[in-house]
């Protein structure tokens, strides 16, 4: 618990107090929020509260939101839901992937109140899910990779072994494969999604091994320290533009916009028209960002990139077309087949090429 | 798997670099818990240290200051907790555990400015022809000026201790606060200033984190390195050459498996991702183990209130 959330608790008791008087007027509609870091992370939340805050934004009085920080995965984070819909949360955003089980389980509880879990795969009747394909930016991370690396070694700094992660492995290296055969990568997995040290402690760790691109599915800004402090290496923002680290090490990024799903699912909630759905965008309906790509990008990579990028907005090539085989070397996409989502949503495995093991 | 792409040299260097800050804590922890108090608010204090040494290093230019400003910072943090655990007498875990969600809600308050910035970067040591020996030269000799002060730390603390009439005070303090007081020893004062010292400790750690290891400053960034500090310090059963042993046997498991990771060592990752705790927990715990009952030296004091009635 931080300052922040001592000072919103407050806050919350003192408008539970006055709710009490005023239980006649017409009620905002309370939106809840369950991070999984700080809301300085820098990245992953970061984005998500700036969500949060345009839906403030957006409706003004007639909304009031409350957020909790630094929940963790399991069995606590279904106290911390629980607790936000005991305090009469109308919608709860639950922001991270190991919060899937304790979201349903909650939502067994409390059939009136509408859930929102970004990046599972579970839905019920009050629990709708929500994810951006982060891939397709991946896969434009993985094109200036193999284009600008040097070492042909690239390092992945992976939080945790689940679909998501897999699938962005897998599309960056299969984009930095197709323009540069010799690329190989290594995964480090951190098994945490946020701890600055330990994510600077993989970057330098990869760094020293010859890697001179780092990509990172972590949430803070520490690889790019990390990659900064040692030179000659690029990264990638992830989730937040991380713009104070370009234009080195930091060269592009993948930008989270949840701002208009937020505003758009709590408008559903106060019209009463909230259903259950899953919602998964892209680059094209612009949930997924391409942060500026950086004058340290040759100019002809930088246009390959962004041709690329308009390629897979306008849905005209999607980064998992065949072929492709799988790490056994078992044919997954044959000549010209895409991944349908099915597959991509259980991801289990890396595409040929690839070396390691995904842990379980 | 190519192991040979794995630089030992490179990687013990590294390796004390990760190690230091959970050393610094753990190290200040120790000196509390002699004097019969529990602090578990090492991980407020880290990220309070963590925030004042990266702020006065940013705004000065200078890391000593910032270090300087850290230790001072995070002792100042430690007097709320002397004050209300030894003059109002609150209950120590209680306390100390609101010690850690201050000190990580004052640190979000006190970063509003300075996320994305990057700090002075802080000077290795010029120790001249030595850094240049092969091999030593990089393991020993080109740090920077914290890590072989907390490798003298430790030397201090433990001669302290074993060695001068106040650490002998100190430890009576610990085993028997009763006794202690009979003597005409200040209690109270002692433990303030063992208290203070543990702060200055963990400011330490964690301005080290925010100046060297990562550089940067991040809200929560300590990311539970205190409690790791917290548990080192029973496992080492309150010795100072044990925790350094546990300090570097965590920080280099740790440092070692993401490089073996890195290399693509055909070892599963989950047993690399588990092996920093369970290696630093086994090795001191069978040190312990093997030493008898005297080795399990608790001090005998360790969380209890002192109120002087007579």
């Amino acid at each position: 618990m931080t300052l922040a959330k001592l000072l919103t608790g407050a806050a919350l008791a003192a408008g539970l107090a006055g709710g009490a008087f005023a239980a006649s007027h017409s009620e905002p509609v309370k939106a809840g929020f369950i991070y999984v870091g700080p809301i300085g992370d820098g990245g992953w939340t970061h984005e998500h509260n700036i969500g949060r805050l345009a839906v403030e934004e957006e409706f003004g009085d007639a909304v009031e939101t409350v957020y909790q920080e630094s929940v963790p995965e399991g069995a606590d984070a279904e106290r911390a839901i629980t607790q936000m819909a005991l305090q009469g949360a109308d919608i709860i955003f639950t922001t991270s992937f190991g919060y899937m089980d304790p979201t349903i389980n909650v939502a067994e509880k409390f059939p009136d109140v509408k859930f929102e879990h970004a990046t599972g795969y579970k839905t019920a009747d009050n629990v709708a899910i929500y994810s951006a394909r982060f891939y397709e930016g991946r896969a434009i991370q993985g094109h200036i990779a193999g284009k600008m690396t040097k070492t042909n070694k690239i390092g992945y700094i992976a939080s945790f072994p689940i679909p998501e992660v897999i699938r962005g492995i897998n599309s960056a290296y299969i984009h930095a494969k197709k323009v540069n055969p010799d690329v190989e990568f290594s995964v480090v997995w951190a098994f945490t999604w946020f701890d600055p040290a330990k994510e600077a402690d993989a970057a330098t760790a990869l760094i020293e091994q010859g890697a001179d691109v780092i990509l990172q599915h972590t949430d803070s800004t520490a690889p790019q320290a990390a990659a900064a402090e040692a030179g000659n290496v690029i990264t990638f923002g992830q989730a937040s533009d991380m713009s104070e680290y370009a234009p080195m090490p930091r060269v592009s990024s993948i930008i989270d916009n949840w701002a208009p799903y937020y505003i758009d699912r709590v408008k559903a909630v106060m019209d009463g028209t909230w259903e259950t759905k899953d919602t998964w965008d892209g680059i094209g309906p612009g949930m997924v960002g391409i942060g500026e790509i950086s004058d340290a990008v040759p100019a002809e990579v930088k246009a390959e990139a962004l041709a690329l990028k308009d390629a897979i907005a306008a849905g005209d090539y999607h980064p998992f077309t065949g072929p492709i085989n799988k790490q056994d070397g078992s044919v997954w996409l044959a000549e010209g087949e895409t991944a349908d989502d099915g597959t991509l949503l259980g991801m289990d495995f890396y595409v040929e090429g690839l070396t390691g093991e995904i842990p379980n | 798997m190519d192991l040979s792409s794995i630089n030992p040299v490179v990687l013990i260097a590294s390796l004390m670099v990760a190690s230091t800050p959970i050393l610094l804590a753990a190290l200040g922890e120790m000196v509390v818990e002699k004097s019969g108090v529990l602090n578990l608010g090492v991980e407020g204090m880290m990220i309070v240290g963590a925030i004042c040494g990266f702020a006065i290093a940013v705004e000065t230019g200078s890391p000593t200051m910032g270090f300087v400003a850290a230790a001072l910072g995070s002792a100042l943090l430690s007097m709320i907790f002397a004050v209300l655990t030894q003059l109002f007498l609150s209950n120590q875990v209680a306390t100390g555990l609101a010690l850690t969600l201050f000190g990580l809600g004052l640190s979000s308050l006190l970063g509003q400015g300075y996320v994305g910035i990057k700090p002075p970067s802080t000077p290795k040591m010029d120790l001249g022809p030595l850094s240049d020996l092969p091999v030593l030269g990089r393991i020993l000799f080109s740090h920077d000026l914290v890590v072989y002060f907390s490798l003298a730390l430790v030397l201090a603390v433990w001669a302290f201790l074993k060695f001068t009439r106040a650490g002998l005070i100190l430890r009576a303090v610990g085993e028997s606060h009763d006794a202690a007081h009979a003597l005409g020893y200040k209690v109270v004062a002692i433990r303030f200033a063992a208290i203070g010292f543990g702060g200055a400790c963990a400011g330490l750690g964690g301005a080290y984190l925010s100046l060297v290891r990562v550089p940067q400053w991040t809200e929560g960034m300590t990311a539970g390195a205190g409690w790791i500090a917290l548990a080192i310090v029973v496992f080492a059963s309150w010795r100072a050459g044990r925790i350094l042993l546990g300090a570097y046997l965590f920080g280099g498991v740790t440092v070692l498996q993401l490089n073996l990771q890195a290399a693509g060592a055909a070892i599963p990752v989950e047993y690399l991702s588990m092996s920093p705790y369970l290696i630093t927990i086994l090795v001191l715990v069978i040190m312990s183990s093997s030493r008898g009952r005297a080795s399990l030296a608790a001090p005998a004091s360790l969380g209890r209130s002192f109120h002087a009635s007579s």
